[in-house]
């Protein structure tokens, strides 16, 4: 079992698809001798050469376009958008294109295309930069959302959101990438039953905590911290936004009574707010000893100063308070 | 046309300053005062230094990632600016921008952008008002060889000549396109080429002379205001520094890098060709060493000045 990186275990994914499916491509910008902004494509251009790792020119509107034309052709395109906040350039193809011509063509077409992006703060990247736009995606009908935090889950995720019928959008935070562990390297699935599934970090029976992405590494960071001891956490990945697995939140929270949810986007129409409304409709929100909460980032485009960006984005302390104020 | 002494020095001492600015900026980032990335200029110095010193103050620029010559081109405070991308209350935009986003309206510089071709239909919109408010000034666009592939440089290419706009494009063609070669990113003759497939009257000049890049934009500039007619010029020029920090530089030869900072160095050349013509080493000095007091001096104001306050982010996000 190798220790890998985020960075790696997606290359590792990307590598075996490429390897297993020769109808797979993938194309971006500086994918090629760069090995990608992040690093995530280093060596796949030796290995699998030109005419499968596709260095574009800078076109993102092009890039996910063409993605969306080889998909409905037979083949399985695997795109990347260099930092996603690129991705509005390319968002014709994505929402009015790729969402929705199944459904719009009668279940004529499939579009199975992934698109992969740098996502998220903390790099003094800025405000064009540093964006978590994940929730504009859950609001289409059509797309899939993944946010992967972890190697293993970014390399399972990776495979899985491969072989799903549907366009996805799959999102990875600029901080997890060097973060490494131990990586189970699983077959490419023939199914995508990861898709829309929860997973449980840590059981505990005090409260519900649900996050996403990065910011179940500073959750985690949090819990254990000595002033929580004696509180016993359920901590939430959801690792897919859209679908969302409201069940495992809700049976957790059923056995709670209380839930915290912490993201790194601003709180306004998020996935956060999804969650809470979502649990706020079900039956057992009667049961909730105390008001849901959710922590996110401040409704402000991201600074470029370290201690602005630090205001603007949940710390670790904000998270530590807020879980002793609720329980 | 011979540039008058006065306008030669001020070329020099611009260019002086634009370099000098960025290696002190380097040194910043060495040890670790500087927080984020950057994209250095060094070596394209005369294309900002000339471009800019052609304008007059009302003159706009819309400028790039790369946007740190435009900036002090324009006529930016250097100490303004290292506040800036060190996260001080007096910095341009309070700290909040950074290095890549740094405006100063004050010297008609409407921003740099740190989406590649985000700016080119925003220079449009800004020539739009100079011709609807009847005003004698151009909008100088500013954007590298990798912008003239997104789909908005040809919106905006279209629209600047379909109306007639009183809008300079300027390419800084410094050959790459972060790791790409615009060689193998740009389909079809040249850079230049692509404005006249818009009927837009366009040059290919040498953006490392910086006399060239001057007097070129300085007839533009005249023959956009009376011909009602926007322009397009493509000034050929090199990056000598990785394309952000993090950059291993695997896509160009050292051999590549070294024949232009030997060969054809903006500063170099310009220093040549000034001897050549009578100013002497004296008059030179004195004007690297004021660039280097004003540098000095700057970096110190901007360390010892205070941070920006973290209150407000919210409410500043609306005006
Ligand atoms: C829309 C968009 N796509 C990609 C990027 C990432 N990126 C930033 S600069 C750059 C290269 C730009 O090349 P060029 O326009 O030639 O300017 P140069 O860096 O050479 O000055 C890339 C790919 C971006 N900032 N914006
Ligand atoms: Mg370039």
């Amino acid at each position: 079992m190798p220790e890998l990186t985020v960075g790696q275990a997606i290359n590792n994914a990307l590598s075996r698809i490429l390897k297993e499916y020769p109808n797979s491509f993938i194309a971006g910008e500086d994918i090629g001798i760069y090995g990608g902004a992040f690093g995530v494509t280093e060596g796949l251009l030796k290995t699998f050469g030109e005419e499968r790792i596709k260095d574009t020119p800078i076109a993102e509107d092009a890039i996910a376009g063409l993605a969306v034309g080889a998909a409905m052709t037979d083949s399985k395109p695997i795109v990347e958008m260099q930092f996603s906040d690129f991705i509005v350039n390319a968002m014709d193809p994505i929402v009015n294109q790729a969402a929705k011509l199944h459904f719009m063509y009668g279940g004529a077409v499939n579009v199975p295309i992934v698109v992969r992006g740098a996502s998220g703060a903390g790099t003094g990247a800025a405000a064009q930069h540093s964006q978590s736009l994940e929730s504009w995606f859950c609001h289409v009908p059509g797309l899939k959302v993944v946010t992967p935090s972890n190697p293993q889950n970014a390399y399972d995720l990776l495979l899985h959101s491969f072989v799903d019928p549907n366009p996805v959008i799959f999102m990875e935070h600029k901080l997890i990438y060097k973060i490494k562990d131990n990586v189970v390297l699983n077959d490419i699935p023939s199914s995508s039953e990861l898709l829309g599934k929860a997973n449980i970090e840590s059981k505990g029976n005090d409260i519900t905590i649900v996050s996403y992405s990065n910011m179940v590494n500073v959750v985690k960071d949090a819990i254990s911290s000595d002033e929580l001891s004696g509180i016993s956490i359920e901590l939430i990945d959801l690792q897919t936004l859209s679908p969302m697995d409201m069940e495992t939140v809700i049976t957790s929270v059923s056995k709670t009574k209380k839930l915290l949810v912490c993201q790194e986007a601003p709180a306004n129409s998020s996935v956060g707010s999804t969650v809470i409304s979502n649990v706020v409709q079900s039956s057992t929100f009667s049961s909730l000893s105390s008001a849901p909460k959710l922590i996110s980032g401040l409704h402000s485009p991201m600074p470029s100063a370290k201690h602005l960006e630090t205001t603007v984005i949940p710390q670790k302390e904000d998270i530590v308070k807020v879980i002793k104020d609720m329980v | 046309m011979a540039l008058i002494k006065d306008t030669q020095l001020e070329l020099h001492r611009m260019m002086m300053l634009i370099r000098l600015f960025e290696e002190a900026l380097e040194e910043m980032f060495s040890r670790g005062l500087l927080h984020g990335t950057m994209h250095l200029s060094i070596g394209q110095e005369a294309t900002a230094a000339g471009a800019c010193l052609a304008l007059d103050k009302k003159d706009l620029i819309t400028s790039t990632h790369r946007g740190h010559g435009h900036c002090l081109g324009k006529g930016a405070e250097p100490y303004k600016m290292f506040a800036e991308l060190l996260g001080r209350e007096d910095g341009y935009c309070r700290g909040r921008g950074g290095s890549m986003h740094i405006a100063d309206l004050s010297n008609g510089n409407l921003g740099a952008n740190g989406i590649v071709a985000g700016s080119l239909t925003i220079s449009v919109g800004a020539a739009l008002s100079f011709q609807l408010q009847k005003k004698e000034n151009i909008v100088l666009c500013f954007f590298g060889d990798g912008a003239v592939n997104e789909g908005s440089f040809h919106e905006a290419l279209n629209l600047a000549s379909l109306w007639n706009l009183p809008v300079l494009f300027l390419c800084e063609n410094n050959q790459y396109g972060m790791s790409m070669a615009s060689e193998k990113a740009v389909a079809g003759e040249s850079i230049a080429s692509r404005g006249k497939s818009y009927g837009i009257e366009s040059i290919q000049i040498d953006g490392n002379d910086v006399e060239a890049v001057y007097e070129s934009v300085s007839t533009c500039k005249d023959e956009i205001l009376s011909n009602k007619r926007p322009k397009f010029i493509e000034a050929v020029t090199y990056r000598y520094r990785g394309h952000s920090k993090s950059d291993r530089n695997l896509y160009r030869t050292s051999e590549e890098i070294n024949f232009w900072k030997d060969e054809k160095d903006p500063i170099k050349r310009y220093i040549g060709k000034l001897l050549e013509q009578g100013i002497t080493e004296v008059d030179l000095k004195k004007i690297d060493e004021e660039v280097k007091q004003t540098i000095r001096t700057s970096v110190k104001k901007a360390l010892d000045s205070s941070l920006s306050p973290i209150t407000n982010l919210e409410e500043d996000s609306y005006a």
